[in-house]
């Protein structure tokens, strides 16, 4: 019998080319993911050394980091930032030259790109996928290998369908039990990175087992692999089970008839086996998982809603102390101040962490017949794709926002990042569904607080953060 | 790509954890569509007082006397030192482009994000991972003579400190050959065109619905 292995070890070997005498192997990616950031100089590079794509087939590309959200009516043309025009545009050359598969930014399906390659069906289980993003660790849900990787590794995917790395270690996070009222897949990763830290899996590949996963939607599941990253984990994987299994099928990208049989059989194999050895084990207990809110600067800094904002002074690490003095600063806390009584300048729902329609119809729940507190300046929602918008529209639910008082936007990144026009001014506070509270991540000077969708519409309508988990 | 070998360089001490890339090169100048040109900006929003954006004159800005980079002492730095989970968060590799523009040449701190780690070696930029015991006492050196200059040698993987103590380090060794030599990695990957080709054919009759 043969050693029992894990999820990512059947993963890393179903696509290992060939291993060179130095220990490094060459991967084959079956899939890549495309956007404006992070792929100009890769097609650059391809140009200078008259090199061309492999496999254009394998890539599917998206505008997604850079577009605007509103006043789309003028194309490409008509996008204000000259800069920002300019590095769409050069994708959609870039995508033209190489016969690369692109949705525009005016497409229907347009939207960011770790919500729209699960919704196409174009990132599919027991798959290899990277993109020049971090947070490809998303696609990991469908019980794929997805990870992000930079620039150079772009352009050597084109060039080879390959990239050259080391495997990593396995960890595998359990989390067992059930979440109470008000609990999702938002505060599970977020509640795993502050017990892990934000490098607690750097150089891990994280399994997330347990009831408590199991028991999430493939949105739930989306959400919590996306944020793998921010533990340090390049890659985070599910197990496929029928959840998964329903989830792909009949999508544009996917199998069908005998094909899509035999796939499903196949994807049937991708889980752990049993007796599998992880080199690092965490434990959670799925029932003890409040509301989170992060407090400071890295998503470490998260604690419960019904908590208070931690003291530097019993921190024993004097780095950490350090580190912590200096969030509190940014973030114009108090050490000891009640997270729930934390006012709110800004609310923005959406990004690849929250911007799917199970996000939408949570969120909107909290909203519905209520307004948005009058000292909240902007809250926004900005669906992660062109076709979670249309769902949401045929389900009332850009009502339920605008009639609250949301602004609905078109789909992209946004304000996750704020590399458009969607920003934080310097010194305002945001509850945030997206996956970053760096300083500056959202706008120069602005204070963010990563929570939930059901968190960030409570927040909204009550002006600060509320213990959602206490309604009702 | 640039080769590394030695550099003897001052040092300057960023003494701060989970420095995240977000910080390195903040996502305004993400819009550019060239490798180069980042040097400006790197630390952007801890290095000037006012706000930046592409295109904007940064000689004109007002600098920030508070942060390190823009201490006398520490003009001409070719060595980062640097704190614990170095270059977490985005893949983007500004971050390393902005370093090398800047003219930092190795990194030095306990540990560093995996992303930020490997997109380094593509860029001529070595990054040293030392015990947190041999980071402080750089720290601890720097601090007493600010200025003074740590000897990184990858052949020999070593970063002697300012008073003469020699540290050792361990590297890949597939990463070192090629940081040494300035390989092209595509270059080298192809030469396996056979390999991948055939590789991709048993792929494309065992699921074929990864080729939709």
């Amino acid at each position: 019998m043969s050693t029992p292995r894990t999820l990512y070890d059947k993963l890393w070997d179903s696509h290992v080319v060939r291993v060179d005498h130095d220990g490094s192997a060459l991967l084959y990616v079956d899939r890549q993911l495309v956007h404006e950031v992070t792929s100009p100089q890769a097609f650059e590079g391809l140009r200078l050394a008259g090199r061309r794509v492999w496999r254009a087939g394998a890539s599917l590309a998206v505008p997604d980091h850079n577009v605007p959200t509103t006043g789309r009516g003028g194309g490409v043309a008509g996008i204000a930032d000259p800069v920002s025009r300019i590095q769409v545009e050069t994708l959609d050359r870039n995508c033209a030259e190489f016969g690369i598969t692109e949705f525009t930014m005016n497409d229907s399906r347009q939207g960011i790109v770790h919500v729209i390659g699960p919704e196409q069906g174009a990132t599919m289980p027991g798959m290899t996928i990277v993109c020049g993003d971090s947070h490809t660790s998303t696609h990991g849900a469908l019980g794929a290998l997805a990870f992000g990787i930079g620039t150079s590794e772009v352009e050597h995917v084109l060039a080879t369908q390959c990239l050259r790395m080391k495997k990593s270690r396995n960890m595998r996070v359990t989390v067992s039990g059930a979440t109470g009222p008000g609990v999702g897949a938002k505060d599970i990763i977020l509640a795993v990175i502050a017990q892990i830290g934000t490098a607690g899996a750097t150089g891990c590949t994280v399994e997330y087992a347990g009831d408590a996963i199991r028991a999430l939607s493939m949105e739930g599941r989306f959400t919590v692999c996306n944020m793998s990253i921010e533990a340090g984990a390049r890659a985070g994987i599910i197990a496929v089970d029928q959840t998964t299994i329903d989830y792909v099928r009949g999508r544009p990208f996917a199998p069908r008839g005998a094909v899509w049989e035999s796939a499903a059989n196949a994807w049937r194999e991708l889980v752990s086996d049993e007796g599998a050895v992880f080199d690092h084990e965490v434990a959670v207990d799925a029932a003890a998982i409040k509301p989170q809110v992060s407090w400071g600067t890295s998503p470490e800094m998260t604690v419960p809603v019904d908590g208070v904002v931690p003291d530097p002074a019993f921190e024993a690490d004097p780095v950490r102390r350090q580190s912590m003095a200096a969030a509190l600063r940014y973030m114009d806390l108090r050490a000891g101040e009640a997270i729930a009584g934390i006012g709110l300048d800004k609310v923005f729902i959406g990004s690849c962490t929250n911007g799917r329609i199970e996000d939408l119809r949570a969120a909107a729940d909290q909203v519905r017949g209520r307004r948005v507190a009058g000292s909240i300046r902007l809250a926004m929602v900005v669906p992660g794709s062109g076709l979670v918008k249309k769902q949401a529209e045929e389900e009332g639910l850009d009502r339920v926002f605008t009639e609250a008082g949301f602004e609905w936007r078109e789909p992209g990144c946004s304000m996750c990042l704020a590399m458009n026009a969607d920003r934080l001014a310097p010194g305002e506070r945001c509850a945030s569904t997206s996956n970053r509270n760096f300083e500056g991540r959202q706008g120069r000077g602005g204070r963010t607080h990563l929570v939930s969708p059901v968190m960030a519409a409570a927040a909204a309508v009550a002006g600060h953060f509320v213990d959602t988990s206490a309604e009702g | 790509m640039e080769s590394f070998q030695q550099v003897h360089g001052v040092a300057v001490p960023l003494d701060r954890p989970n420095v995240d890339t977000d910080q390195i090169i903040p996502k305004q100048y993400l819009k550019s569509i060239a490798r180069s040109g980042f040097g400006p900006n790197l630390f952007d929003d801890w290095r000037y007082l006012d706000p930046g954006d592409v295109g904007d004159d940064h000689g004109k800005r007002r600098l920030n006397p508070d942060f390190v980079l823009n201490h006398e002492h520490y003009r001409g730095a070719q060595v980062l030192l640097a704190r614990d989970n170095f270059g977490c968060g985005s893949s983007r590799e500004h971050a390393p482009w902005a370093l090398l523009d800047y003219g930092i040449r190795c990194i030095i701190a306990p540990s560093f994000a995996d992303i930020f780690y490997g997109n380094c070696f593509k860029n001529g930029i070595l990054p040293v991972a030392l015990a947190a015991a041999e980071v402080d006492q750089l720290f601890a050196e720097v601090a007493a003579a600010p200025g003074c200059k740590i000897a990184v040698d990858l052949p020999a993987q070593t970063v002697t400190a300012p008073a003469g103590e020699v540290f050792r380090f361990t590297v890949d060794a597939a990463l070192k050959e090629r940081l040494l030599n300035g390989l092209d990695d595509i270059g080298l990957t192809l030469q396996h065109r056979g390999e991948i080709e055939k590789f991709e054919a048993r792929r494309k009759a065992e699921a074929p619905w990864v080729f939709n």
